[in-house]
């Protein structure tokens, strides 16, 4: 198990009477390059919510570098409404916040832009950089942490240098081009010194220029920072060019997974995405 | 080199505020020596500081951390109560609380650790009250924050606790600060804490919240924490206002501390620019000189400049309701907006304004060419 940086386990989500993910299993290894793909409203984000800490699962459990960092069980009104399977396997409720995943090493990007938009370029990088702080609020208030408030400044200036948005650091986040827009969101991201990192489409938008620079920058920042990386994708040519693993979701529940030349040629996927016709059969 | 030269810049204008700083405090004192202690500008002067001062902290809660609470009222209130409660001299209490046989607090505190535990208690209530109710958003957190200043007013008037707080009666003979100065000197310092904390990590966070909740939890940030941090110190410094509010009007009540005093400095923070401390400052005294004072004459109706008498007791506050609406049309995101009061940022408008005359005035020699 140690070997696998995340795993998700038996995972089911359920709003009211809707099934969003449905006994989701997967695991991502450390290094890989591992997409989740699948038809609008599979249920990939909210997988990616489950993971992140925005929804506590209605079963099943997550692990992140061996450690369980989030398990639940059917409870309150869901006891009676659950429609899942492998009911009873979990009995534990460990349901951290949003904040604490991040802390222990998760970071991720949005689907649509979340970038905090009265800031500039640079502080949006730094304000990613004060979960890691030392000081309380009263040394933060009469400047004694300035040696700490340097070195998260010069790590910014840094981060922001390898990336490449160096040159626009004093810009206001908003004004800048949608391709570096999503930049700077994985910049924002990798200043949370993750060792995973969660990629909600980052290429929505873009034409087949930025998606090939994008391919390019993933993968350089998965060797730069030794990261591993899980993402959702609609681009299938930057799926099947980046991945090393692929997991197929469809109404919930997973239906495939593979190199992507396996995906390519499964017809459950094929007709998952371009619907059954009389000829394939 | 380049980050030298603007860190030096940076040092220059930063003295410069200082010098203005130092100028302001001199005028106030040279006025104080000069106007007799009478005079109107007096009042303005006390009561804007202290509005400022209050109007900065609910801006702190407002304007950066993105938390719309409408509890100020009831946190001046806890503020004014605790420093009057504690400083009434012995020798006093049994005339000031004579339906109560005297009180049942029978030791006073020092001035200004009295002014201290002003904000401390607003700080606590704040901090109780923050456990429920800071989950909740926009409307709802304000509608919970106006409900328990009501509530906390209607407790402070019981009198079943007027052994404490004397029921519905004035609290008065404590003891007060008549100079200008001391005002400003307290405000200024507590303004001074407010700015340095917003641009501090945890200031940076606030915005975070303020700008997008989702993203800001995504990054580590705790919203529980973070929100608890900023409803308790913009409480805090709301508990000293109101303190010196006590101070400033010798006597205080609390039927006064009504949910129009929180609309007052809610106005107070629009009009100056939600996000802009500098702004919420000017405006305070704005609000205060046209409500106190510059607008007085409009109430006097022996003075007759209009064939119908239209001048007469309340009137000015017609027209301050007009100048009122008309400054929200026109300046839509406040006096500042979101920008702050700098000598930098003169500087750069007047540069600009030395540029468009000078390009003016090419403009209108090409022409005499031309011509």
């Amino acid at each position: 198990m140690a070997e696998h940086v995340l795993e998700m386990k038996n995972v089911t989500m359920q709003f009211g009477g809707v099934v969003a993910v449905n006994n989701l299993s997967l695991e991502v290894n450390k290094g890989e390059i591992v997409s989740l793909i699948g038809p609008n409203g599979a249920g990939k984000t909210t997988a990616f919510n489950v993971v992140t800490g925005v929804y506590a699962p209605t079963n099943g459990a997550v692990y992140f570098n061996g450690n369980h960092i989030v398990e639940n069980y059917p409870r309150g009104k869901m006891k009676k409404l659950y429609a899942g399977t492998n009911r009873g396997d979990y009995t534990k409720h460990i349901e951290p916040t949003p904040d604490v995943i991040t802390k222990l090493g998760i970071a991720r990007t949005f689907q649509n832009i979340r970038l905090w938009k009265s800031q500039t370029v640079f502080t949006n990088v730094l304000i990613a950089k004060h979960m890691r702080r030392t000081s309380n609020i009263f040394t933060a208030t009469f400047r004694l942490n300035r040696k700490e408030e340097k070195k998260q400044r010069e790590e910014t200036a840094e981060l922001l240098k390898i990336l490449g948005l160096y040159d626009v650091k004093d810009e206001l986040c908003t004004s800048l081009p949608y391709g570096l827009q999503r930049r700077l969101e994985i910049a924002r991201a990798l200043a949370t010194n993750p060792s995973l990192l969660l990629l909600d489409e980052p290429a929505a938008g873009m034409n087949p220029q930025e998606t090939a620079e994008l391919t390019d920058f993933i993968r350089k920042i998965r060797d730069d920072f030794h990261l591993t990386v899980f993402m959702i994708e609609h681009h299938m040519d930057l799926v099947m060019d980046i991945s090393d693993r692929i997991y197929v979701l469809n109404f919930g529940a997973l239906i495939a997974k593979g190199t992507p030349e396996e995906i390519q040629n499964n017809p459950e996927v094929i007709s998952a995405y371009l619907g059954e016709s009389n000829d394939v059969r | 080199m380049e980050n030298k030269l603007t860190f030096i810049k940076e040092k220059k204008y930063q003295l410069v505020a200082w010098a203005f700083l130092a100028a302001l405090f001199i005028a106030i004192a040279v006025l104080e020596a000069v106007v007799p202690p009478t005079s109107i500008l007096f009042t303005v002067l006390k009561k804007g500081a202290i509005y400022a001062l209050v109007a900065v902290s609910m801006n702190l809660l407002n304007g950066f951390t993105g938390l719309f609470s409408l509890g100020q009222a009831g946190f001046m209130l806890l503020g004014a109560y605790t420093y009057a409660i504690f400083t009434i001299p012995l020798s006093a209490r049994e005339q000031v609380y004579q339906y109560f046989n005297g009180g049942a607090i029978h030791f006073t505190l020092p001035v200004f650790v009295a002014l201290i535990l002003a904000g401390l208690v607003a700080a606590l209530f704040a901090y109780l009250i923050g456990l429920p109710v800071l989950h909740l958003k926009s409307d709802y957190l304000a509608i919970a924050t106006l409900g328990f200043a009501e509530i906390i007013r209607a407790i402070f008037q019981w009198d079943k606790l007027g052994v404490i707080t004397n029921g519905s009666n004035l609290l008065r003979k404590y003891p007060v600060f008549r100079s200008t100065l001391f005002y400003f000197t307290v405000s200024g310092i507590c303004i001074a804490l407010i700015l340095l904390l917003i641009n501090s990590t945890y200031g940076r966070a606030f915005k975070a919240i303020r700008d997008d909740e989702v993203a800001a939890e995504a990054m580590g940030i705790n919203l529980a924490r973070h929100k608890q941090l900023s409803f308790t110190i913009s409480s805090f410094f709301a508990g000293i206002s109101g303190a010196l509010l006590a101070m400033f009007q010798t006597t205080i009540q609390a039927s006064q501390f009504k949910s129009a005093m929180t609309y007052e400095i809610l106005l107070i923070v629009v009009i100056g620019g939600i996000g802009s401390v500098t702004g919420s400052c000017i405006a305070s005294f704005l609000f205060i000189a046209c409500s106190e004072w510059w607008l007085r004459f409009l109430d006097n109706a022996n003075l007759n400049i209009t064939p119908i008498q239209i001048l007469r007791p309340g009137f000015r506050k017609v027209v301050f309701s007009v100048v009122i609406m008309l400054i929200v049309l026109f300046y839509q995101k406040g006096i500042m907006g979101e920008h702050e009061f700098s000598v930098a940022g003169i500087i750069k408008k007047l540069k600009g304004c030395k540029k468009a005359f000078r390009d003016l005035k090419l403009k209108f020699k090409k022409e005499g060419l031309e011509e």
